[in-house]
């Protein structure tokens, strides 16, 4: 049994290597012969459906179950700044837009 | 006009992830006290943000080692919750197969969520990935890996940052800001210029769709199982409009 530094260490180290290994995965491969047509129409797919995948749930299950109500503070904010997302393309302007409603709805509920 | 030398690229690129520190900073604070907490050493919970570098699988991870779980498992449970990094290499794939094999091993050390959201966005809103690009060394050589290094940097010094300050200060940002909301608010703004077609939008829904209803999934399932379907789902669409 190693000591317990020791065995933190190497827990991280194959932490890290495993994800350094996933996020590589695809990268030097790329290029290297012919890229079958199917794998690029479905890349094509993966920013929406994984940027999608990433936001939801802070939107329709803020406080653990789902919520589509308009008491849901955080669906509300989401959906302006989904809005002011389609408006403006700008980032900051939606993460600002969101983030201004979520208060102004939680100081209003108080 | 976009500038598009290696200098203005990486400032794009640092600039970008900006907003995004809003909701980085408070997950960053909040790791470094469960760390503490979980009885980590504050230099190996310190290591765990450079060497693994995934918000997610350290909050995971930490958990685990408070738990006591065997360090194989604590392994495999990262590569679990890490799986999505498996899509993002894909995707950014074809816009790197240019770069020599120091950049791509840099940049996929920098391939986190937030870097992948921006990094992507910004490939995809400037042009074809690289066959359409002039010859290597040419005037106007495609600079933009610099776009994804600086994007990746700004994250990484921040994430460094903040979960040292969780450490050896503490995490005292009130939650009742809700300070965290700011990062699904930034996928929020980059889907919507994601979203250009029928097929793209179904994708959209598809993934939000699933990922709500298997959020309880243990592991972030849930997300890899979204991130899945919405891309048959963007395929299947695709292939009956046409």
């Amino acid at each position: 049994m190693a000591h317990p530094i020791v065995r933190y260490w190497l827990v991280i180290l194959g932490m890290g290597l495993v994800t350094y290994a996933l996020r590589l995965s695809a990268i030097p491969l790329y290029g290297r012969g012919d890229v079958p047509p199917a794998v690029r129409r479905a890349l094509r797919f993966v920013p929406p459906a994984v940027l999608t995948a990433l936001a939801a749930p802070a939107m329709l299950r803020p406080a653990g179950g789902v919520d589509l109500s308009l008491t849901n503070l955080h669906l509300v904010a989401g959906s302006v700044a989904a809005l002011v997302a389609w408006k403006t393309r700008s980032a900051l302007l939606t993460i600002a837009a969101g983030m201004a409603m979520l208060w102004a709805l939680a100081a209003a509920a108080r | 006009m976009r500038d598009p030398s290696p200098r203005a690229e990486f400032a794009a690129g640092a600039k970008a992830e900006v907003p995004v520190l809003f909701g980085v900073v408070p997950f960053g604070l909040i790791y470094g006290a469960l760390a503490l907490q979980a009885g980590i050493p504050p230099g190996a919970a310190l290591a765990m943000s450079s060497v693994v570098l995934a918000g997610s699988a350290q909050f995971v991870g930490t958990q685990l080692f408070a738990a006591g779980a065997p360090g194989a498992l604590i392994i495999l449970t990262t590569f679990i919750v890490n799986l999505r990094h498996m899509l993002y290499s894909a995707s950014v794939a074809p816009y790197l197969s240019r770069l020599g094999l120091r950049w791509k091993m840099l940049l996929a050390y920098l391939l986190t969520d937030e870097a992948y959201a921006m990094t992507i966005t910004h490939y995809q809103q400037t042009g074809t990935p690289t066959p359409a690009l002039p010859a290597r060394g040419g005037a106007r050589e495609d600079q933009r890996h610099w776009f994804f290094l600086g994007a990746g940097a700004t994250l990484w010094t921040t994430w460094q940052v903040s979960t040292a300050i969780g450490l050896y200060v503490g995490a005292r940002i009130p939650a009742s800001w809700n300070l965290e909301f700011a990062l699904p608010l930034t996928f929020v703004a980059l889907v919507v210029p994601a979203v250009t077609d029928r097929a793209t939008a179904a994708a959209a829904v598809a993934a939000g769709i699933v990922a709500v209803l298997a959020h309880g999934l243990a592991l972030r399932l849930g997300l890899i199982l979204a991130a899945v379907t919405g891309i048959g789902v963007g395929i299947l669409t695709e292939w009956r409009t046409r």
